[in-house]
């Protein structure tokens, strides 16, 4: 300690001393970030593996060997896990055929695989990544204040309660009712096809949540004025009143004007 | 043809282009009417649809207590499809019965009502006649054109305090229909749903909108009550669909290319046919459906029509950032938003 104390006025001991400060600080920066990156990060290098193998098999024909995109799909660097669970787990893609929008059909990979080539694009750029939990449990958000949001920022291509309806040229907002937690947040955060993005500056994750306690809500529970129709509103009603309404009104017609035997 | 030689009634059979009139079908008579046993057969169907009505209506009493609608849907439910149904019954069963009894059971005699002759006979006509010339000489009308003239004057200029009437009715528009609230400097905010507070409002980053975002816009201080009287109002005039394209993707005129903030555009969501809120954004065709009659808008050119009834693009707001970052607009919409009314004569 003597030998410190003596040296302490060096002109040398500032440099020591900023030398130490700044070594200490960058590796702590250096510790942190680390493991906070460790954290985000969960898919293994595995993961990451398989992925790509699935990718290269499956989806580089139209969107690049290294999903850079080509004429026939978009690049995908950047998309983020997020897209990927969407776009995979609905069944959307693999693409079956050209046509003016992707449709649902049964998801041509599992769980896994899903994840594994989620995995492989988020590897490639930072993008959204698939949503937690959290945000996608129903009943913690407020479907009021969400049914406020719906109204303001998807109603008027899914319908008031979220029943689809048509959009331009062969394209169409489809129905929400069958539409899972993960996969309504995951559509708002990462607009597949047409639909417009809602960024979490637009839509927090709180307000999703509260939009998709909305469509919960609605899509759930019984109407209580009977026959919904498919809540198709005025094209539905007024077919069925065209069709069963005014053949009962003829047919009463028919049967007071007819002769009694 | 008169109406006298249509009703013959079947006496006067004459022939027509051709065709002999075969005057009314032959009567037959009912079953009620010939054998007893039918006609109490009858009878009791129709006391049966009225009994029905009577069980309708007294379902509909025991259902109103019994299915009480308490918190859930399916309650709310239950309870309107019994009560309605008992209400269906109880109607429907009334009037079944009373035309079964018309039908069936009330005289079915066949008679032939006459038409009468439109006009009179001559000797009503002639005094008819005899009373309009007598008015006329009585009261002088020919002779006196002074007070024919002035009364038929007078007559005419009645009318005219109506319109001073009508008028009152309501303001005249004035320049409403060509401002709204947006003016030089007014932050974009997000539209809620409804009407933000002033406390409330969130105002929008140049930043925050990416590519592909869309965002339902209303100008900051329209739930300030001193500033827009009928805040709903002035939503129904001011609100804005703000979108983010690839600048590359954006074909904008010379003179209005810094209506926009690095391919950040905001446009009127108010239909130019007929008002309807255009907000069907596709993000990656960049079209803008209208929902009520499929006007189709495309953004990257100015929202000019590229299908429908719409004859106008959608009005652009000119925007750019304030020194905090946030999206304000540069002034009110340069035209008056909403259907073309004559005062636009744009071609």
């Amino acid at each position: 300690m003597k030998l410190l104390a003596d040296r302490r006025r060096h002109p040398m001991a500032l440099v020591a001393l900023l030398l130490v400060g700044l070594l200490l600080t960058g590796g702590a920066y250096a510790l942190f970030t680390q493991t906070s990156s460790a954290k985000a990060d969960t898919a293994s290098a595995s993961d990451i593996e398989e992925g790509k193998k699935l990718f290269a098999a499956n989806c580089a024909t139209c969107h690049g060997m290294n999903a850079e995109g080509s004429k026939a799909g978009p690049g995908l660097i950047g998309v983020g896990a997020a897209a990927v669970d969407f776009q995979v787990g609905t069944g959307r893609m693999p693409l079956q055929a050209n046509g003016p929008q992707a449709r649902v059909k049964e998801p041509q990979f599992d769980e896994e695989q899903t994840a594994q080539l989620a995995a492989y694009v988020a590897s490639l750029g930072p993008g959204p990544a698939v949503p937690e939990d959290e945000y996608l449990d129903a009943s913690k958000g407020d479907p009021a204040a969400g049914g406020g949001l719906f109204r303001t920022n998807c109603a008027m291509c899914h319908n008031v309660v979220g029943s689809g309806g048509a959009l331009t040229r062969g394209k169409y907002a489809p129905n929400l009712a069958e539409v899972s937690e993960k996969h309504l947040y995951e559509a708002m955060q990462t607009g597949p096809q047409n639909m417009p993005i809602f960024n979490d500056a637009n839509l927090t994750p709180d307000d999703k949540r509260d939009v998709i306690a909305y469509v919960k809500e609605v899509s759930d529970n019984p109407s209580p004025g009977g026959f919904k129709l498919g809540s198709l509103g005025p094209v539905a009603e007024g077919l069925f009143i065209w069709f069963f309404g005014l053949a009962a009104v003829i047919g009463l017609t028919v049967w007071l004007s007819s002769r009694s035997k | 043809m008169t109406s006298k030689e249509h009703s013959g009634g079947g006496s006067q059979l004459e022939e027509l282009n051709g065709f002999t009139n075969p005057g009314l079908p032959e009567h037959t008579p009912r079953l009620a009417d010939t054998d007893p046993r039918a006609e109490k057969v009858a009878e009791r169907q129709v006391a049966g649809w009225f009994i029905l009505s009577m069980i309708g209506t007294i379902w509909f009493i025991v259902a109103y207590f019994l299915f009480t609608p308490g918190e859930s849907m399916q309650s709310i439910r239950l309870h309107n499809m019994f009560v309605g149904l008992g209400a269906a019954v109880a109607m429907f069963s009334i009037g079944f019965g009373a035309v079964l009894w018309a039908k069936n059971l009330m005289s079915d005699h066949e008679g032939i009502d006459e038409r009468h002759d439109i006009g009179g006979s001559e000797e009503d006509q002639a005094v008819a006649l005899e009373i309009l010339h007598q008015a006329k000489e009585e009261s002088g009308i020919a002779r006196r054109p002074l007070l024919r003239n002035t009364l038929i004057a007078a007559l005419a200029i009645a009318p005219l305090p109506a319109v001073l009437v009508f008028r009152d009715l309501g303001p005249l528009p004035g320049d409403k229909l060509f401002n709204t609230l947006w003016q030089k400097g007014t932050r974009l905010i997000r539209d809620p749903g409804g009407i933000p507070s002033m406390d409330s409002e969130r105002p929008i980053k140049a930043d925050e909108v990416t590519i592909g975002s869309a965002y339902h816009v209303l100008p900051s201080g329209i739930g300030d009550h001193e500033a827009s009287d009928h805040p709903i109002n002035e939503k129904a005039k001011a609100a804005v669909l703000l979108m983010r394209i690839d600048p590359k993707e954006l074909k904008e005129d010379p003179d209005r290319k810094d209506w926009s903030h690095d391919g950040i555009v905001a446009y009127s969501k108010i239909c130019t046919h007929v008002g309807c809120p255009v907000a069907l954004y596709e993000h990656q065709t960049h079209h803008l459906l209208c929902p009520c009659h499929q006007s189709t808008f495309d953004v990257t050119e100015h929202c000019k029509v590229i299908f429908g009834p719409a004859k106008r693009p959608l009005p652009q707001l000119p925007i750019t950032v304030d020194s905090e970052g946030y999206l304000v607009a540069q002034s009110d919409f340069p035209e008056p938003v909403g259907p073309t009314f004559w005062e636009i004569n744009h071609p």
